[in-house]
């Protein structure tokens, strides 16, 4: 009894002691890596990253994935720093770019679903559109100065203590995570995407709405990857048509070391936290190391993808030939 | 009538008609499309330039087409083209090898990240995307390492050749192709490779069951991709002098998985067809010189190139042919 | 018929697939209070009917009546809506959930917006009692539960949405007697109580067992609708087969167990065995003898042949072929040693089914050549005719698809692609399922002749008649050990339905 209920929560644990292992780490190694401050940075960096992740989770609960998340993002910041550009309210802007998202996310649902298409080649072919959409937008980086975004900066913080404080859009991920927690656990919609991963064809039979799941859960990524490009334009203050090249990849990576399995039907949200945690860690440890090339993230973060991945599989292959 | 059947049914049909229908409104809209003027005893012109343009394209869909044909995809393409670019530019620059050992370096090294894809896809048993996916990255990421950021020019006169030379009056990277093409329909014709590749696409189980190593099949497929982005990474460097180890082969795979797609290769794997996937290549480069002529910038390009594919995906869709069918039906009745 | 007990009637349903009419004007009816046996060979129609019943399928033709009501189920939701409930082949459920989670999934109790966990376990733990089952802990992962468990589950998810019709597609075929007979008495007591229960078997003796009615159906047609003591088993199988029962005598062929030619062993495998598929086993084949795996599904016969064509990794053991010691690390080995596999899983892991014909039967030869040494085209084109011609495949050319050939030839070029590797020894799992009964005495014959020239043979079949009137040797399997072997004159059938049960009732001695 013990065993199978340990087995059940092996990756979280897993993910769990690499997050503290790896913190602990770089706090021996840096100064003042052990603080509030470079916890709340660490947070509050990597919010937008957190968000789209919440959503990737759904989609790879369901057993797919979405390369489109880096190129979306892109897009609904270039839309939002342009619109404000011209002159359109920025929460109008906000609206369009996520409704964008969603009805992009939806629309890469239907292929998949209704003509039985690879998520994989959809969503490739999603990135390329939306990575040229968001050139169609404009071809540069255009700054954003405007009183909502100045209100959203300066009075939308929480302070933790004199020099911490999580900016709007940390709370902003912090409530789509719970809200994450909330369907994933609590909801028959977020059952029925687990369902799906497990077995698409006997959620089919016991009559489960597989249609409705599939095609929501890439409008939910869709949505969280414009929301993600929103929370980095209150991070940045800017659009740019080139942002978040290869964030797929680290997306990706943030889900799956939290424990969510890429054939789908187990992980947890919680988990997702955790991945995305760890490599805001790696990030910042890198940052503070200052000798070492940003390149060196990317390359980090595809190891440690591996290496879960071998993990789960050994893991699932245990588990299998023990039934 | 058989005849017209026959023609109907042939997988070149379309990417064939695709491209006279681009030639057609260049021949109409762009001027001098379809001239070429000998200068210095080489030919020129916008026709002869989509050839050595699409020339990376080409080399990238012959690996890709063999991938493809396993079932798999490699997406580490355009990253591989910036390795070998970079350390044919840094070699160039900084040691004193002979050219043919710099190249035999760079090709070696490619192969090496695909057969490393191989193993994570084979022996690992990755999806190809996730596999090649880390790789996509991750190759960069040691492009860059290579590099340290920094782009390398050069002006070498065998590396500026291999991009820009000419051979038989023709832009010399029309011989590379030939010769890659001609070794792949070799080992794909001449050994069993081509039906293994095929049976293993086709039904993975079963093929290892009638003793096929899969594995090996797999390996071979994923390193000779790595080769033919090697090569193409080569030429890009040499095209424009330079190693610009962000910008070089970024998003070519999707311009390889275009031709594959457009060629008649299914992605589902199994029979494949490489004449049309070059002839799929030189599609995908005719669209991108002519949304060039049209002043379209080379990153909006992504928008129809993409739209093609998904558009070629649906139409192998069972379900969408399907459904066309019903509409058709219904409106006839 | 009484008309009022009558639950579900289904008349002159039509159905037709692209080029397959996979029902063609059958009738089938369902009274409160019985179990109604639904037979049939392979590609009789049996699964469609069920598809059609329960909303997968839409039917083209025909009606459907529950009642007095006219209806057509465009989903399983919406057969389920009417009171009908399925539990398909495979059991159909979500492994990596709990329990309690795949009864209640898509109806689960709710609270302030929330699912209610609480609830969902005591609802599940109250359905499963209903069963009989009192002792299950409904938040295990299902995977973690025994197949008959899952069973179970599946059938207190299919009751829960207050069935009036519970139709158990092929439930037994993974459970062992106890688990078989504990299954009937749930579906006794829900017979009982007034339920209406469609039971789909390839097992005769269940029906028997456990049905009031059976309906067969042939070739998507409906045969008839008997009552079980109007039918006796032959005359059942005559029924299901479409043969008179002389017919049927006169195709089986005179068994033969004979000496074999030769006393020199091709193989033997000591302790041959893999942790959680087969325990160490001993087992050994001569050239020219032909020897049977003989138990039930789920005995350890595949998995045993796996083994020896290397298509599983071993935990333990040796295997000596022609005196040699022979690891049998991959399927590329054992071809190299001589032996060829045909697997029971033809569409999984037999057939390439977009190649042609001639390149499914040169597969395992070209393997064996190797990658660089392609068997020239001639060559290919002269060993697909041969065997076409000696086979007597049925396919417009060589060059046709194999995935356009039916079930019995697809059975055949796969022969094909064995025999043209020339092996030593070639294992035959399930050579004969879903095939017509001719093709399947013509398989018969030429394993009698492989045998005759000298070839080993292993053959495996489900149909323990089959079984006994091919081999010279049998191996009895149960419960993924070996228990027991027949030579010659000691095999019939009845000897080895014996020595499974015997050994059952001996092992509960001993605990």
């Amino acid at each position: 009894m013990n065993a199978i209920f340990n087995r059940k929560y092996i990756p979280l644990f897993a993910t769990a002691a690499v997050l503290i292992v790896l913190y602990t780490i770089a706090s021996v190694l840096y100064d003042n890596f052990f603080s509030i401050l470079t916890m709340t940075n660490i947070l509050s960096d990597n919010a937008y990253l957190g968000v789209i992740a919440v959503g990737m989770t759904f989609v790879i609960l369901t057993g797919g994935i979405d390369l489109s998340v880096g190129s979306v993002f892109a897009f609904s910041t270039i839309l939002i720093a342009s619109m404000a550009e011209k002159g359109y309210s920025p929460p109008l802007a906000i609206l369009l770019a996520v409704f964008l998202g969603l009805i992009f996310g939806l629309f890469q649902g239907i292929l998949i679903h209704k003509f039985k298409m690879q998520p994989f080649l959809v969503t490739l072919g999603g990135m390329f559109f939306a990575r040229g959409a968001a050139f169609m937008v404009n071809m540069e980086s255009i700054g954003i100065s405007n009183k909502f975004y100045d209100w959203v900066l300066d009075d939308l913080n929480l302070w933790i203590n004199s020099e911490a404080f999580l900016p709007a859009s940390t709370i902003f991920f912090l409530i789509v995570f719970v809200i994450g927690m909330y369907v994933a656990h609590l909801t028959r919609f977020g059952r029925s995407v687990y369902a799906i991963g497990g077995s698409e064809d006997s959620a089919l039979l016991m009559g489960l709405p597989v249609g409705i799941v599939k095609v929501a859960v890439y409008g939910i990524c869709g949505m969280c990857s414009a929301l993600g490009g929103v929370l980095y334009t209150f991070f940045t203050g800017s659009g740019n048509p080139s942002n978040g090249v290869g964030l797929e990849l680290d997306v990706i990576a943030s889900v799956v070391i939290g424990g969510t399995l890429l054939s789908g039907g187990v992980g947890y949200v919680v988990g997702t936290l955790m991945g995305v945690l760890i490599y805001g860690t790696i990030q910042c440890a890198l940052m503070f190391d200052g000798r070492l090339n940003s390149w060196w993230l990317r390359i980090a973060i595809g190891v440690l993808l591996l290496i879960f991945i071998l993990m789960q599989r050994v893991l699932t292959r245990g588990s299998e030939s023990d039934s | 009538m058989k005849v017209t059947d026959r023609i109907m049914s042939n997988r070149l049909l379309w990417p064939i008609m695709g491209l006279v229908l681009l030639f057609v409104f260049n021949g109409l809209y762009g001027e001098g499309f379809f001239k070429i003027e000998i200068m210095n005893g080489y030919l020129y012109g916008t026709t002869i330039d989509i050839i050595n343009q699409g020339s990376k394209v080409m080399l990238l869909a012959i690996g890709m087409t063999l991938v493809i044909a396993t079932g798999g995809i490699d997406l580490s393409v355009g990253s591989i083209m910036a390795v070998s670019g970079s350390i044919g530019a840094l070699l160039v620059n900084e040691s004193d090898y002979s050219f043919a050992l710099i190249v035999a370096i760079a090709l070696v090294a490619t192969v090496i990240i695909g057969l490393v894809n191989g193993v994570l896809v084979s022996y690992i048993g990755l999806q190809p995307f996730v596999a090649t996916l880390i790789m996509m990255v991750t190759a960069r990421g040691i492009a860059l390492l290579i590099t340290n950021g920094f782009i390398y020019t050069f002006e070498d006169e065998d590396f500026v050749f291999l991009g820009n030379g000419h051979f038989l009056m023709l832009p010399f990277t029309l011989t590379i192709v030939l010769i890659m093409t001609v070794i792949s329909i070799f080992i794909t014709r001449k050994t069993a490779v081509g039906v293994f590749i095929e049976a293993v696409g086709d039904n993975e189980r079963a093929s290892r069951f009638a003793g096929i190593n899969t594995k090996v099949v797999k390996m071979v497929v994923y390193g000779f991709s790595g080769l033919c982005a090697g090569i193409a990474g080569l030429v890009a460097t040499s095209n424009i002098k330079a190693a610009d180890t962000i910008k070089l082969g970024e998003t070519m795979e999707m311009d390889a998985i275009f031709a594959v797609v457009v060629g008649g290769t299914s992605l589902t794997g199994g029979k494949f067809n490489l004449i049309g996937s070059l002839i799929g290549a030189l599609l995908i480069q005719t669209l991108t010189t002519t949304m060039y002529f049209l002043g379209v910038p080379p990153a909006i390009t992504a928008v129809p190139k993409s739209i093609v594919i998904i558009l070629v995906c649906l139409l192998q869709s069972e379900e969408f042919r399907r459904m066309i069918m019903s509409v058709v039906r219904r409106s006839r009745a | 018929m009484n008309q009022e007990n009558v639950l579900l009637r289904v008349e002159n349903v039509k159905k037709e697939f692209p080029g397959v009419k996979a029902l063609d004007g059958v009738e089938f009816s369902l009274k409160a209070g019985e179990i109604h046996a639904l037979m049939g060979e392979n590609g009789a129609g049996k699964s469609t009917l069920i598809k059609v019943i329960t909303g997968v399928y839409q039917r083209d033709e025909g009606s459907m009546k529950l009642g007095d009501q006219e209806v057509c189920p465009e989903s399983v939701l919406e057969a389920e809506s009417y009171g009908i409930s399925t539990v398909f082949q495979e059991v159909n459920l979500i492994r990596t959930l709990s329990v309690a989670e795949n009864i209640l999934l898509g109806r689960q109790p709710k609270k302030y917006g929330c699912l209610n966990w609480k609830e969902i376990n005591a609802h599940a733990r109250r359905a499963l009692a209903r069963l009989g089952i009192y002792d299950l802990d409904v938040t295990k992962e299902l995977s973690h539960c025994s197949m008959a468990v899952q069973q179970m589950v599946a059938i207190a998810r299919a009751l829960d949405i207050d069935a009036k019709i519970l139709i158990l597609d092929e439930p037994t075929s993974s459970l062992d007697e106890k688990e078989v007979e504990a299954l009937f008495q749930v579906m006794r007591n829900l017979r009982d109580q007034g339920l209406g229960i469609v039971f789909v078997t390839h097992f005769l003796g269940q029906v028997y067992q456990v049905c009031d009615r059976i309906t067969v159906l042939r070739n998507g047609g409906y045969v008839g609708d008997y009552d079980i003591k109007d039918l006796p088993k032959l005359k059942l199988i005559s029924k299901m087969l479409g043969k008179e029962i002389e017919d049927l005598e006169s195709i089986e062929l005179k068994g033969r167990h004979r000496e074999p030619l030769t006393s020199e062993e091709f193989l033997v495998a000591e302790d041959l065995g893999r942790i959680g598929a087969v325990d160490p086993l001993d087992l050994s084949i001569k050239k020219g003898e032909i020897v049977g795996l003989a138990g039930l599904l789920g005995s350890g016969r595949t998995e045993t042949a796996r083994l020896l064509f290397g298509a599983d990794s071993r935990t333990s053991g040796s295997t000596r072929i022609n005196n040699r010691e022979s690891r049998l690390g991959s399927p590329m080995d054992a071809i190299r040693r001589g032996i060829g596999f045909c697997s029971e899983d033809r569409k999984g892991e037999g057939i390439i089914p977009n190649l042609s014909v001639r390149e499914n039967i040169i597969l395992a030869l070209q393997a064996k050549r190797g990658l660089l040494r392609k068997i020239k085209t001639s060559e290919q084109i002269a060993i697909a005719e041969h065997y076409i011609s000696a086979l007597k495949i049925k396919t417009p050319s060589p060059e046709a698809a194999i995935k356009n050939l039916s079930g019995g030839n697809q059975q055949k070029v796969l022969l094909a692609r064995w025999l043209a590797v020339q092996p030593e020894l070639i294992i035959l799992d399930e050579p004969t399922r879903g095939i017509d009964v001719g093709a399947k005495a013509e398989i018969e014959k030429l394993i009698n002749k492989l045998s005759d020239d000298g070839v080993a043979v292993l053959f495996i079949s489900s149909e323990l008649e089959e079984v006994v009137r091919v081999c010279d040797r049998i191996s009895v399997l149960r419960d993924r050990k070996k228990i027991g072997e027949l030579i010659g004159d000691e095999i019939d059938e009845q000897k080895i339905m014996q020595i499974i049960a015997s050994e059952v009732s001996e092992e509960r001695k001993s605990v």
